[in-house]
């Protein structure tokens, strides 16, 4: 187990949020989607130019560009 | 009285489908006071009692952060709808139900409506509704939006929802100790000073007090400015101990223990889940193909000039017959008419004026039409995860694309449905950056202008230009967006955090719905203004009229040349109608004649108050090589682009020209002094970029929400335009062109 950023993840790697390092507007957006500590996640794929993200959590799809997903911390197998 | 109802719920819920399926053709599309979002009510007969619907903005949450969350709250706060029904995918249980408890939370009457149950159970997902629903004190009723099952029974829960007197106590949930504790002193003191309370519950308020809620704050310090400054004291402490104990503020905690409550009551046997939860579905494995790194952009380019064609090819029609009606009604109004000002008023102010607003229509049918399609199917969001990357280097978004197409980022298109799609927009800059820019595009109406330039000057290299034309208008409307967004709609990008939902098929009903509502609104708030801008534009091309003295002359003159001809030859020609085959002389007589009225139709332009304004802004325009004639073209320009055509036409006494067949006036530009092709630059790079035909300023003034924004635009281009023109006029003259 160990812990990494959200935009270091590859394709098909999946995770448990361990925590979420940004507040305000994009914080709660973030936090408003599902993302928060302790939720599964695995990332789907990414768009023809490595930006943004596109991740499954709870079940549905989530698109986050990189800069966005550099606040997210996730533990992995 | 009758009842409203609400519906709220997330994005992509369905909530749309239902609104449609309950109220049907009777709705109405409004703008909720001061902002752009659309507000939708309709009506729904139940047991032969009417309820009034109301649809709210979809939103994830009830946060201060967007319009669309502001405004379904204050909705909740100052309607008082009696019932709100928060529609669910039941596929996506846990996200759906964070909006769900916060309702609960204000205490508003909620009924649960579990949408798309079907979609739920073929993903191996089993629900206990009633368990949900004692679990949760409220109704819930599954329902399926696209097939109208379960409506009649949620209405009926929602109804008797309606009829409870009683209170509603708004749901407590524990977010740990230490915020329980500082919720629990701020409740007191927000109780004990009636604070915002005829609002909102206590909790509420101090809830919002903790995740720092802009709105709420600001009215706080109005408000009570001593118990407000208290508030936010105690709020300060414990994110300070927060932050030292647990490296967390108080917002995330309080989302975190959202999600937790839960989990905890669907773990309570509510949900059973056959496979994995982040399994791939049918969808993901589309999107496998459709956002492949090679693929997707190729199929994403394909879709996008399917559009286009959709848009401006099959509208070609009706748009023709449309022109066809109002040809007719001008020449009917011509003939019957006498001649003088009011028949010029009709004809070529009121008629040409209105036929100008529905001309637009059928494009604008079609455009949403298409628009909604992909919309609806779910094909704009992979759109604008696609080309994220790309517009966001110029502080636009993935969508704004949309916008740009349509515009005529493919040469053709039309700013005025251009400007109206980036309604799909949700991040205020971008959009309002968006649509300030798509008008720098390539429309159909500049295309003529264009295409007598280049016959006049680079007519061995047509394809040639109007390629780089294409490129010329991209590049600028990139760059001035990024100028923008540095300048007067500076901040940070809006989050892109951005759902994919799953592809559905559009309902035909949905789409015919969402055409129309739009088309229709244009057609009522945007006709009315432009009937009456279309008037003063005539006006400032036909007054002040020429001084008799003028109008004499001119008569004297054509008295001269018809008395100097034999008599049968005036005969003849005045009996044109029964006989369109002229002798030499009746033809000679006639095109004499016809060069004195051009004549007087120049001397006329120049003497109107839009030729007195193009003489006195000769000084300024001839930096970028503009004469008069050009500049008075360009003001005819603003009621429509192609009108620059037949304006430069009268300005040249060649009569009106036909801006589709312009060879004559391309001759005489080629031939003309005052021409070179240096000046026919300068003139494309003005006509790409300066002020939008008042049209779709009116467009403009009406999406970004006021009449600010509106003259912006007509300034900032055209000044944008003519610096350029002056670069490009000044810097070819230097090189000797």
């Amino acid at each position: 187990m160990s812990k990494i950023i959200m935009r270091q993840m590859k394709e098909s790697q999946a995770g448990t949020i361990s925590a979420i390092k940004v507040g305000g507007e994009l914080g709660r957006r973030i936090r408003d989607m599902g993302l928060v500590p302790g939720t599964a996640i695995k990332i789907q794929g990414r768009a023809p130019l490595y930006d943004p993200v596109a991740l499954k959590v709870m079940g549905f799809t989530l698109t986050l560009r990189n800069n966005e997903a550099e606040h997210i911390e996730v533990e992995v197998e | 009285m009758e009842p409203t109802i609400a519906l709220a719920g997330n994005p992509n819920s369905g909530k749309t489908t239902l609104f449609n399926a309950l109220t049907g053709a009777r709705q109405h599309v409004g703008n909720y006071p001061g902002v752009t979002v659309e507000k939708k009510e309709g009506s729904y007969r139940h047991k032969g009692k009417r309820i009034n619907i109301v649809d709210l903005p979809g939103t994830y949450s009830l946060t201060a952060y967007s319009v669309e969350e502001i405004v379904a709250r204050d909705f909740l706060i100052t309607e008082k709808p009696e019932v709100v029904i928060d529609i669910v995918d039941s596929s996506n249980l846990e996200r759906n139900l964070y909006l769900a408890i916060q309702f609960l939370e204000m205490g508003v009457p909620l009924v649960l409506s579990l949408n798309m149950i079907d979609v739920a159970k073929t993903r191996g997902i089993e629900i206990d509704t009633q368990k949900l629903s004692e679990l949760l004190g409220v109704p819930a009723v599954s329902t399926v939006a696209r097939t109208g099952q379960g409506k009649e029974e949620l209405m009926g829960a929602a109804l008797s929802k309606a009829k409870e007197s009683e209170t509603i106590a708004p749901l407590v949930i524990s977010y740990g100790d230490d915020l329980d504790k500082a919720l629990g002193e701020m409740e007191a003191k927000i109780k004990a000073q009636d604070f915002l309370t005829d609002l909102y519950p206590a909790r509420w308020v101090a809830l919002k007090y903790l995740e720092n809620d802009s709105q709420i704050l600001e009215k706080g310090r109005k408000l009570n400015p001593d118990l407000a400054a208290k508030l936010e004291v105690m709020v300060q402490k414990v994110s300070a101990h927060l932050h030292n104990t647990l490296a967390t503020e108080p917002e995330a905690l309080i989302s975190d223990h959202r999600y937790g409550f839960i989990n905890a009551l669907l773990k309570q046997g509510v949900i059973h889940r056959q496979y994995d939860q982040n399994r791939l579905y049918t969808s993901d494995k589309i999107d496998t193909v459709l956002t492949h790194r090679f693929l997707g952009p190729l199929i994403m380019l394909s879709v996008v000039m399917g559009l286009y064609q959709f848009t401006f090819t099959y509208s070609e029609m009706p748009v023709g017959w449309l022109e066809g009606f109002f040809g007719w009604l001008g020449d009917l109004a011509s003939t019957h008419l006498p001649d003088g000002l009011f028949k010029s008023l009709v004809v070529s102010g009121i008629i040409d004026g209105v036929g100008g607003v529905l001309g637009f229509v059928p494009i604008i049918m079609f455009m949403f039409f298409g628009i909604s399609i992909l919309e609806d199917s779910g094909y704009l969001a992979r759109v604008a995860y696609m080309l994220d990357r790309v517009f966001r280097m110029f502080g636009l978004h993935g969508n704004s694309v949309m916008a740009f197409i349509v515009s005529g980022g493919i040469a053709g298109g039309c700013a005025v449905p251009g400007v109206m799609a980036t309604r799909t927009l949700r991040s205020p800059r971008e959009r309002l950056a968006t649509l300030l820019t798509a008008p720098f595009m390539n429309c159909g109406a500049k295309l003529p202008v264009f295409a007598l330039l280049i016959a006049a000057f680079f007519a061995e290299k047509e394809a040639v230009a109007m390629f780089v034309i294409t490129l010329i208008a991209w590049g600028g409307s990139l760059l001035a967006a990024k100028l923008l967004r540095m300048t007067v709609i500076k901040g940070a990008a809006t989050p892109f955090v951005m759902e994919l939902p799953p592809y559905r098929f559009p309902t035909f009903k949905g789409l015919i719905i969402h055409t129309w509502e739009r088309t229709w609104q244009y057609i009522k708030k945007a006709g009315t203004v432009i009937l009456g801008i279309a008037i003063i534009l005539w006006a400032m091309m036909t007054f002040p009229g020429l001084p008799d003295s003028k109008v004499k002359e001119f008569g004297e003159q054509r008295t001269a040349i018809t008395m100097a001809a034999p008599e049968y030859v005036v005969q003849e020609m005045l009996s044109a109608d029964e006989n369109p085959e002229f002798s030499n002389a009746a033809q000679d007589l006639k095109e004499r004649l016809q060069v004195i009225n051009q004549a007087e139709a120049e001397a006329g332009l120049k003497y109107s108050l839009a030729g007195r304004i193009g003489i006195v802004l000769e000084g300024i325009t001839q930096l970028a090589g503009f004469d008069w004639r050009t500049n008075i073209a360009l003001v005819g320009g603003f009621a429509a682009k192609e009108i620059v055509v037949s304006t430069l036409g009268t300005a040249y006494s060649l009569g009106e020209v036909d801006p589709e067949e312009s060879e004559s006036l391309s001759d005489a530009l080629a031939n003309s002094p005052a021409w070179s092709p240096l000046v026919a630059c300068s003139l494309i790079i003005f006509t790409i970029f300066y002020a939008p035909c008042f049209v779709a300023v009116v467009c403009i003034a009406r999406e970004a929400g006021s009449w600010k924004w509106g003259a912006f635009s007509m300034a900032f281009n055209t000044l944008f335009a003519f610096v350029l023109a002056i670069l490009v006029f000044q810097i070819g003259k230097a090189m000797g062109y």
